[in-house]
Formats: C-alpha cells, structure tokens, sequence
C-alpha cells in the first residue's frame, strides 16, 4: 500500500474519532509548543547578547563617575566628574590585557547644515573610542593624533545624521554648525544600525575630546581634563575580572580613596551584563526543555494506550485485512502510520502554539522572534519519532494477531 | 489435478480442558469448477475444514495442496499472498470496513495486491456491476440491506479473480428469500467457472449445490453428488 493512501486511510481513522483523538495528541501538542519556544526564546537571547556584543564591541567595561549605590544624584548640574583622562591613561599604562581606554564626554545638540536642523547626541572621544567600540569610518577619515591633542574643530557624523542633513550628497568637507561653531566634516562613520535597546546608534555625532568638552558641552566638565565615562576594552574575556579589581585598585589610589571609604567611581562588565541576559534564557530555556521531555513522555504514552485501545476495537477490521491478504507488515506499517500520522497532527498544532508563545514572549522581552525553520523540522522530527516509537508495541500487537482469532473476535 | 488435495488433514486443540480434535484425518479432493455444499451439525468441524483450505489457519497434521501448492512449506507472507490471490472468502458477518464506501471495500484484496488507484477503481466497479451494486458504490455498509452487504462482501470476494471461493454460512444472518437472491448469483459465478466451497446448515441452500459434503466429530460422514436445484426457478413464495 503507497505511503500517500495509508496517511490517508490513517487520516480518516483518527477523524472517525475526531475527539478522541485530540485529547490523545494534547501531550505531544504541549511538548512540541514548548520546544518551538524553548529554541525561540533561547536563540532570541543569544541575538539579543550578540547585538549588544556587536554593536558595543567586545570584552567591555565601563567606568563611570559616582558610585552605584549613590546612583547618579551627586553629578547634578554643575556638578564635576570625578573621572579625569589622566585616569584613562593610567589605565591604558598600567592595567593588564587592556588595548584601549577610551575616555568620552557627552551630551545633546542641534546639528545645522545650511538650511537643516538635526537634534542629535554628540561625542567628544579620543583615538581610542574607534578600537574600544570597533567602529570605524564609512567614508573619509578619522581624527589624527594631531587634531585630538590641538582640539580641532572638525567632525565625524553618524549615517542618520549625514542622511538627514546632506541626503545622498557627500558631507565630507563640508561645514555644520554646532552652537555657533563652524564644524568641518572630515568623515561618516560606518552604520551600526538598532542597539540591542531598539535607539537609533547611528543618530550621533562625534568630535575630539577636548573640542567636545570646551566649546559645546562644557557645563558638567568644568574641571580641566574631566570626562563623562571611559570605555575599557580588553584583550581577552579572561582579562576582565582580573582587570576590574587593578583598575578599582588603581582609581582609588589616584584618587586618594582609602580604607572605608567608597568609590567615586563604578566599573561595570558589559560583557557580564549580556550573559546575565543569556543566563536567565538558559534558565527559562531548562524550563521549558523539561516541559516538553515530560510533555512529549505523557504524549507519547497517551498514544500508545489508544493505539492500543484502537488495535483492540478493530481487531475484527484486522482479522479481515489478513483474510484478504494483508500481511503483518502491512497491519504493521497501517497501525505505526496512524500512530505516527496522530503524533505529527498534535506536532503541527504544538508548532503553531509554540509559536504565538514565543512570538509572545519575543514582543514582551523586546527580541525579534526568531521560530526558525531548524526549530520546525526538529519538532515535525519529534514528535513523528514519538509517534514511531510509542505506535510500536500496539502495531506489533496488531500484526502479530491470529486471523481466525481476530475474526472470531466481537 | 484437483484444485483443492487435502491429505489426513487434521486440527487439534490442546485445551487446558483436554484436547479436542475439531478435524480429524480428512481427506478430500474438489476439482476445479466444482459447487460444494458443506453441512453437518454443529460443532462437527465445518468452520475449522474451511479456514484450513482457506490458509487462515494451519493444520497440526496431514498435508494440503492448493491449486499443486504444498500449503504447509508457506511461511505468514506465502499464506498472506496465497489468500489474496487464489482465495475470496464471504463471511456470515459480511465483515465490511464501515467507514468505508462498497467501491473501498470491493477494492480492499486489490490495495494489498499492489494495483494502482485507477486499475482497483475499475476492477471493483466492474465486480460490484457483477453483483448487482453498481449504483450503489458510494454508499456504505451501514446504508445498504443485509442481502445488499453481503453481495459487496461477494463482489470483495471475486475481485482479484481468485480460484477458489469460500462461504461460510453466507445466507445465515438473511431471510430466506435474500438466501435464495445470494445463492443464485453464487450459482451464476460457478456457471461462469468459479470453484464454490460452502458450508450451510439450511438443506433448502445446500441443494444448490452440485456436491454435497456432511462431517461429523470432524470426519467426513457422506460425500454424494446431486443435481443442483436452480435458484433462479424458486419463486419467491416457494423459498419462503
Ligand atoms: N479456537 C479454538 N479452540 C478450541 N477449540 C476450538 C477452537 N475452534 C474450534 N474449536 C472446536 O473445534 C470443533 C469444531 O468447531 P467448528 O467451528 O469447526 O464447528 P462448526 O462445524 O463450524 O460448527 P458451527 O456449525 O456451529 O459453526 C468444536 O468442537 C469447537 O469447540
Ligand atoms: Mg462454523
């Protein structure tokens, strides 16, 4: 009998009892649910840690002012930053494994471009920000030593405001006023498209360091050499622990921070941050992985106890297929491709299911959804294994039954 | 060459209760082309003489041969191909699938001999016209008369154009006038050169029959050969 007529004829034996049916798949449409959104959840995650690797760059931890029990509350307006570019240099001297150490101050402008207005973030940044972050020019060039140490006045525009101010022309040498100040253009920085927190990262500008802190950010960088944050970029992922404890070892000290006293300062992993992210995936991932064992366990065995119950009402249906010529592997393959056909229904709906899961948690978490075709497959893959494997006994049962016997049978 | 040799054919049952010979050393030929009528009481091994010449069961002694087949060498697959192939058997119970249409049903003996869709659809239609039942093809079991289930169990039964066909009490679960219906198109397919096995306990339906075979306790009491009545010549009444 051609496979496509047998999961035909299984098709109308599992509608003659179409309930019955449907409570005997619940198990393995559950299992299967949770295992489309277990993968879901759990490559959404990995996108999510990756984008923020990818868009921050790699083994990255940031120093910022104040102290994380304090908050932000002592850098009130006016306010100095305890954080100076002597800080970052030392760092870059005298930390192992550190490559760069990008100090940065920032803050808002209004970008003018002849008759264009564009309201942006602007960076003032040193050589370093381009290796902390792995970001380079699109276009153009970056700053040189020469104009970060004098402080020109020239610029690097984000792809969002290059596009919103200039349009398809070429920005590069072209003049844009910030506060007043004539800036020159001397390059567009490549795209780097959403964060990992949905804000536009290419809706930026960046200047020299010391342009950015005397001629249009000034206010909370009053004191000479003061910045808003450094970037620390390590060699290795192994580096950083090792490397935060001598940097807060090293900060303190330049800051004559002693004994009881608290830092000025915080360091945080970033790196660390992402693979909490990853962790509690992991944790929901385990969740749902044990779900879908226990799910698709109880499934399978539902299937099995009404196969059984299938093999035992139409014995006589059986007796009759041997009488005319069936023979056992023929009862055999009916009975494993209506179990199997019954397991690979309740696998479908358990993919649809799982996928308005994890569509679900993917809006709630803010990931794209991702129910990748791998995920599918490997479900359709499944729950067919389980129907084989659970049909086996009662097909075997079914095949191995006397005709005579299953005839006689009421 | 008789179609059916059987040769101290014997069926025991090793019952906790004691052994019970259900058929006891029997041997018999039926040529091709012959019309049997088997009787004898009940319980006297009518049922267990036909499900062995049909290879539903196996004998635990003698020997059998099927149109020259030694029946014993076969393994499950060989019996399988042997029942789909040379043997129809109609059933008191008709036995039809009742999800099924008569057309689905007819085509059952067809699906295991391999044919395709087109060839079975053909076949089985052309069978159900030989029974009478065209018109009925796409009904089911359940919407059909007793008489009419019976004639698609017949129809079923012919359908792979097997040697041999077997009756088990075809007419016991009928009225007699249907009986008479079922037993004239049986005389039909052996007029046309069908070989008929079938067992009755009714003498009016055994007199269709050319030979007549009576066991008892499972062995063969008489064997005699007689003019068939026509069944086409009883009126209804009469049969009544
Ligand atoms: N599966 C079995 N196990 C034990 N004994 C059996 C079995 N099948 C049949 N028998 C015995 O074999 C004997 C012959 O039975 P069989 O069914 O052939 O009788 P029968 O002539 O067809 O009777 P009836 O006219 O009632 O159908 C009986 O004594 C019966 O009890
Ligand atoms: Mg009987």
């Amino acid at each position: 009998m051609r496979l496509v007529e047998a999961i035909r004829s299984a098709f109308s034996a599992i509608m003659a009892n179409a309930l019955r049916s449907l409570l005997t798949m619940l198990g393995i449409v559950i299992g299967v649910a949770a295992v489309i959104a277990m993968v879901a959840i759990g490559s959404g995650a990995r996108n999510l840690v990756d984008s923020q690797i990818r868009s921050l760059g790699a083994n990255l931890a940031i120093v910022t002012p104040g102290n994380v029990t304090q908050g932000g509350a002592r850098l009130g307006a006016g306010a100095a930053s305890s954080l100076t570019d002597e800080d970052a240099r030392a760092i870059r001297r005298e930390i192992d494994g550190v490559v760069a150490a990008a100090p940065f101050v920032q803050g808002g402008a209004q970008v003018v471009a002849g008759g264009n207005n564009w309201g942006t973030r602007i960076y003032g940044i040193d050589l370093d920000w381009f290796s902390a972050r792995e970001w380079d020019v699109a276009t153009g060039r970056t700053f040189d030593p020469e104009e970060v140490r004098r402080g020109d006045i020239v610029i690097l525009l984000g792809q969002t405001v290059a596009r919103n101010l200039f349009g398809e022309d070429d920005p590069i040498d072209q003049i844009v006023r910030v506060r007043n100040v004539p800036f020159r253009v001397i390059g567009v920085m490549a795209p780097k498209g959403q964060s990992a927190f949905g804000q536009d990262q290419d809706d930026v500008v960046f200047v020299p360091l010391d342009t950015g802190r005397r001629r249009v950010i000034g206010r909370n960088y009053a004191k000479d050499g003061s910045v808003g944050s450094i970037f620390v970029k390590f060699a290795n992922e192994s580096d950083i622990v090792p490397g935060i404890e001598s940097m807060t070892e090293l900060l303190r000290q330049r800051h004559r921070i002693i004994g009881e006293q608290e830092d000025d300062f915080s360091i945080r992993n970033l790196t660390e941050i992402a693979n909490t992210a990853t962790a509690s995936a992991n944790t929901l991932s385990m969740l749902l992985a044990a779900v879908a064992a226990v799910s698709l366990l109880v499934g399978g065995i539902g299937i099995m106890n009404i196969m059984l119950v299938s093999v035992t009402e139409r014995t006589r249906e059986i007796g009759l297929r041997l009488a005319v010529g069936a023979r056992p592997r023929d009862i055999l393959s009916q009975f494993l491709i209506e179990a199997t056909t019954l397991s690979t229904i309740g696998g479908a709906l358990g993919i649809a299911l799982g996928a308005g899961a994890a569509y679900l948690v993917a809006q709630l978490a803010g990931w794209p959804s991702l129910v990748s075709t791998n995920a599918i497959l490997m479900a359709v893959g499944f729950s067919a294994l389980v129907g084989i494997f659970f049909g086996f006994y009662p097909a075997q049962r079914a095949a191995k039954l006397d005709p005579i016997e299953a005839l006689r049978r009421e | 060459m008789a179609l059916i040799e059987t040769r101290d054919l014997s069926r025991v049952y090793d019952l906790d209760a004691g052994r019970v010979v259900a058929l006891d050393s029997v041997s018999l030929d039926i040529d091709q082309g012959d019309f049997v009528a088997v009787m004898g009481p009940s319980g006297s091994g009518k049922s267990t003489f036909m499900n062995l010449i049909g290879c539903l069961d196996r004998p635990t002694g003698g020997q059998y041969r099927l149109a020259g087949t030694a029946v014993e060498s076969l393994d499950a697959d060989g019996l399988a191909r042997l029942r789909n192939r040379e043997i129809g058997f109609v059933f008191q119970q008709f036995n039809l699938l009742p999800r099924v249409d008569a057309l689905g049903n007819v085509e059952l003996p067809m699906v295991y001999a391999g044919f395709d869709r087109r060839t079975r659809r053909e076949r089985a239609l052309q069978a159900l016209g030989r029974v009478g039942l065209a018109d009925r093809a796409h009904h089911r079991p359940m919407q059909l008369s007793g008489g009419q289930q019976q004639r698609v169990a017949i129809a079923r039964a012919l359908v792979n154009s097997p040697s041999l066909l077997l009756a088990d009490e075809p007419t016991g679960a009928l009225d007699s006038r249907t009986a008479n219906e079922i037993m004239a198109l049986f005389q039909e397919l052996n007029r046309e050169g069908a070989t008929i096995v079938l067992v009755t306990h009714d003498a009016e339906v055994g007199r269709h029959a050319q030979r007549l075979v009576r066991f008892r306790d499972g062995r063969v009491i008489e064997d005699r050969r007689q003019t068939p009545v026509d069944a086409r010549d009883l009126a209804p009444e009469a049969a009544e």
